[in-house]
């Protein structure tokens, strides 16, 4: 496949950056989106010029470092995949590819598409998590039964990676569905429920602190997920943190 | 309970409770200007009780309009935040790809509803406060009826009035499941409610459009 990219380049945080063209060729349709970017910076260390730097770490859709905005999609066109599992074989030969990084104010380019995401990292430390005693007296996980379709939900809320597309596909950069799953997958459980309150409080909190913008319910987020998350964990979300701000 | 109205979610249930009250308020309105298709005697007979009733005009009305002036607002202020929270924007972003065209336009169909109800206003409120509080003329019962056919007689006003209401039924077919999903309201009525919310913002619009349409061919 011959292929003219688009790509955005920028050196540093604090420096302007723009789209540069590079045509490039011999491309398989068997290649993944990355493994693409693999050959083209080949070819650009062997004429000598900086290799675009990009996210990537497992390359195989769990670890969500990959965030490439591709052809104005998140992860490109393909439907609940990373980039890293996006194959080449969606385009056509002779087709024109932009690639941008994530944007928001809340993910600052970093280098050419690769973006600063610990705003996502500061929200589950605000309560993304269990609080458990580890004296030697933990309990038996097998030992509170859980009905199946809570277990289900909860174990799809958790299937977030934290990629950040949502944030990125969303036309306000809202996180909420990322915050809304990582709240999800303990509002289902009864391990989860004694920290309830607090946690999607605080994690609401830092969310805003963070700079995301408001969701406005379009739905883009849930589309562009690689992972499926579903928006009944944004309306869950917003039940919880009803409930909690009563309760006070 | 002052974390409640400051953080993004709050503002989202409280933008989402205004435009529910909002839709109700337009439900009865609709119901009303309906009457006066079928039969003019009820419908100033409505329009008499509504414009007297002492629970309506100083209790509701107020309400109503806080109702409007908060929405419109807090559209804006939120609209402002948004915009913010993305100070480079994309050289491609497909938002055809993934969202409707009025779910990602609220601003600009709420701005076109907005100035409808400038000019709705000016055209049909401004004059009944002048006529009963300012000029305090004797109440007449009859007057309603009248003074809607009058208005509707000029083309340009009903024009505008009937875009208008294109603009409002994009602002709905978003709006009503929105709000709904905005006060955590996802379950299995879910797609029952939306088929609803479609229903509610095509024929209570095109309602409206109907009546304007209908007193103006009428006066030809």
């Amino acid at each position: 496949m011959k292929l003219n990219l688009k790509i955005w380049r920028q050196k540093n945080a604090t420096e302007k950056g723009s789209m540069v063209s590079y045509p490039i060729d011999n491309i398989s349709p068997d290649m993944s989106f990355l493994e693409m970017i693999d050959a083209l910076n080949n070819m650009l260390i062997l004429r000598n010029e900086e290799p675009v730097a990009f996210d990537h770490d497992c390359r195989e859709g769990i670890c969500g470092m990959c965030s490439m905005f591709i052809n104005g999609e998140a992860h490109g066109p393909d439907r609940n995949v990373t980039t890293c599992q996006l194959h080449m074989r969606k385009f056509k030969d002779g087709d024109t590819i932009t690639i941008e990084p994530f944007r928001a104010k809340a993910f600052p380019v970093i280098r050419d598409l690769v973006v600063d995401r610990s705003s996502f990292d500061r929200v589950q430390q605000a309560g993304g998590f269990v609080s458990i005693n580890t004296s030697g007296n933990t309990q038996d996980a097998n030992a509170i039964p859980i009905e199946k379709n809570k277990a289900d939900l909860a174990f799809d809320a958790a299937a977030c990676i934290g990629c950040g597309a949502c944030v990125a596909t969303c036309k306000n950069s809202s996180a909420m569905l990322f915050v809304g799953a990582k709240v999800s997958q303990y509002a289902l459980l009864p391990q989860g429920k004694v920290e309830a309150t607090q946690r999607v409080q605080n994690m609401v909190a830092q969310m805003d602190l963070e700079g995301f913008g408001n969701c406005t319910n379009t739905g883009a987020c849930e589309v562009e997920c690689p992972k499926g998350i579903s928006l009944e964990n944004i309306a869950r979300m917003n039940r919880e943190y009803l409930s909690a701000s009563l309760k006070g | 309970m002052s974390r409640l109205l400051s953080s993004s979610i709050a503002r989202k249930i409280a933008m989402a409770l205004s435009g529910l009250f909002l839709m109700v308020f337009l439900l009865q309105h609709f119901l009303i200007n309906i009457t006066s298709v079928f039969s003019e005697a009820m419908f100033n007979e409505i329009s008499h009780f509504m414009g007297t009733n002492p629970l309506v005009q100083f209790a509701l009305q107020p309400v109503l309009i806080f109702g409007v002036i908060f929405h419109f607002v807090m559209g804006f202020v939120l609209e402002i935040q948004n915009r913010n929270a993305r100070s480079v924007g994309y050289v491609q972003f497909k938002g055809n790809a993934n969202s409707s065209w009025m779910s990602r336009n609220m601003i600009y169909s709420g701005g076109v509803v907005l100035l409808f109800l400038i000019l709705h206003f000016y055209d049909f409120w401004v004059p009944e406060m002048t006529y009963k509080y300012v000029e305090f003329l004797p109440e007449d019962p009859s007057r309603y009826y009248e003074e809607l056919v009058h208005k509707f007689h000029d083309p340009i006003r009903v024009g505008l009035y009937v875009v208008s209401f294109a603009f409002l039924s994009l602002h709905l077919l978003h709006g009503f499941s929105s709000s709904f999903q905005s006060v955590g309201a996802n379950n299995k009525y879910t797609r029952s409610l939306k088929s609803f919310g479609t229903a509610y913002a095509i024929i209570v619009p095109l309602g409206f459009a109907f009546i304007a349409l209908f007193h103006h061919l009428n006066t030809l």
